[in-house]
């Protein structure tokens, strides 16, 4: 595979886009996807298994000290930052908010850069505050490839502006047109 | 940028290993350390550690992060309540130990908790801790009142039976804990990764600690644990938390499961 894994970042409208984009990749996606997205400290699981309804890949919460493992999606538990460690498996911290936000877009983003430099793609979905701004960056900056979801498309258009304002992407595109190019590289070797 | 040798280092000068912590973790903070104090090379940054001991305990600061709230996860107190208070009322005396204690609100809460079912008068809780910050606030007891409306909240939650409010007294923008809730507890310094077992107790609260260690220092961690645990004591760990990935996984049952409290086999 060219691309190792996917970092995915995301807040307000977050659901709705993340339903969209996950129907559309099939059984037989391999890269596994890695997603922040901002949600109160108090929720429980439930909005995850409901993911998982909807997908055709297993949708799960992403565990301390767990394998990252191909054809799988994971999303950072509430309250905790989700890291990614050089031999691919994940770490939870409770550190402080970043950008007023655990998890944290740019904590995942940071660690991932690190951990799969030029093999690593990173999303920014619709939202409302900077954060990934930076997380996009870095991993830009370390040969990875950035997609940002079309602010003109996204429930809310500040997080992704603020991506394309602060590095320029290789993608600007809408949800369906993110999961085509990802069904497509995903196929590359 | 390669964090290894500055952690090394690190540990020759002062003692204190980080060398199984968390990459990630670290090498996040050692950035956050070398952005604010304007460092531009990891090398820079380690001889500064090596020479300069005031920044040097700031970076040790930076690295014991003491996130914590009374009464976090009120849905695991209220377990413990059900679950493991039933089992301490048979002992005459009670241990606890809660490691990796922060400021103090853990064990604040357990005393308050052990109080309200009468086990109080015959506990020693044991918080300890390796950031002498962190335990010298929580020896004072002082917490700022902008808390205490979430820690009313999380006591309720977790199936406080009296009014929160007669735990403490306000002052201002501080509350002061009563006197009577610290009467029993010892406060120490005690570092899980280079300390030894100091006492036999019923039960271990290590809460969202574990979590920045890897593998290998949470096997020896735990068999630090296990070692300090009587047959049958209580061992709680973080809501992320488990045993099931080190080494002395079948030595215990599982009290609650989605609670993370164990019991040690006999
Ligand atoms: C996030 S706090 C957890 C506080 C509390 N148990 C809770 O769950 O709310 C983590 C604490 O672990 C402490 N810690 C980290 N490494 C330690 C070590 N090697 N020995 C003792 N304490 C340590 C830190 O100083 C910090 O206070």
């Amino acid at each position: 595979m060219r691309f190792e894994a996917i970092v995915v970042g995301v807040s307000s409208g977050g659901m709705n886009a993340m339903k969209v984009m996950f129907s559309h990749l099939p059984k037989d996606f391999k890269t596994p996807v890695i997603v922040v997205q901002h949600i109160g400290a108090h929720t429980d699981g439930h909005w995850i298994r409901l993911l998982n309804d909807k997908s055709n890949l297993t949708v799960k919460e992403a565990d301390e000290k767990e394998r990252i493992e191909s054809g799988k999606v994971y999303i950072a538990p509430a309250n905790y930052h989700l890291l990614i460690e050089k031999d691919k498996t994940f770490s939870l911290t409770i550190g402080e908010r970043v950008n007023y936000s655990r998890p944290s877009i740019d904590v995942l983003f940071e660690s991932a850069a690190e951990a799969y430099s030029n093999k690593l793609i990173g999303i920014i979905l619709t939202g409302s505050n900077h954060d990934g701004t930076k997380g996009v960056k870095r991993v830009k900056e370390c040969g990875g490839l950035t997609i940002i979801q079309n602010p003109e498309t996204a429930e809310s258009a500040y997080m992704p502006k603020s991506a394309i304002a602060a590095s320029k992407p290789d993608h600007v595109l809408s949800l369906e047109a993110i999961a085509e190019l990802l069904i497509e590289l995903d196929k590359q070797i | 940028m390669e964090i290894t040798p500055l952690l090394e280092a690190f540990f020759q000068k002062y003692s204190y290993d980080f060398r199984h912590y968390s990459e990630a973790h670290i090498r996040r903070r050692i950035i956050n350390r070398m952005n604010v104090s304007g460092l531009e090379s990891i090398d820079q940054m380690q001889s500064r550690l090596l020479t300069d001991e005031v920044f040097a305990s700031e970076f040790l600061q930076d690295l014991s992060i003491t996130v914590t709230e009374m009464f976090r996860d009120p849905g695991f107190y209220r377990s413990f309540r059900e679950k493991v208070i039933p089992i301490l009322k048979t002992y005459p005396f009670l241990k606890i130990w809660h490691a990796g204690c922060a400021t103090g609100e853990e064990a604040y809460s357990v005393a308050i908790l052990l109080q309200e079912e009468g086990l109080y008068d015959r506990t020693t809780i044991y918080a300890t801790d390796f950031n002498q910050h962190g335990l010298s606030q929580a020896e004072e007891g002082i917490f700022p009142s902008k808390m205490m409306k979430d820690y009313t909240a999380n006591y309720q939650l977790s199936g406080g039976k009296e009014s929160f409010s007669d735990y403490y007294t306000s002052n201002y923008d501080s509350v002061i804990m009563n006197k009577s809730l610290k009467r029993n507890i010892v406060w120490a310094n005690h570092n899980l990764v280079t300390d030894s077992v100091f006492a036999e107790v019923h039960v271990i609260f290590c809460r969202n600690v574990l979590i920045y260690f890897d593998n290998i220092l949470q096997n020896k961690v735990q068999r630090l644990f296990h070692d300090s645990l009587i047959n049958g004591g209580i061992l709680c760990l973080g809501s992320k938390e488990g045993i099931r990935f080190t080494e002395l996984f079948d030595r215990y049952t599982e009290l609650d499961k989605k609670q993370r409290i164990f019991k040690k086999r006999y």
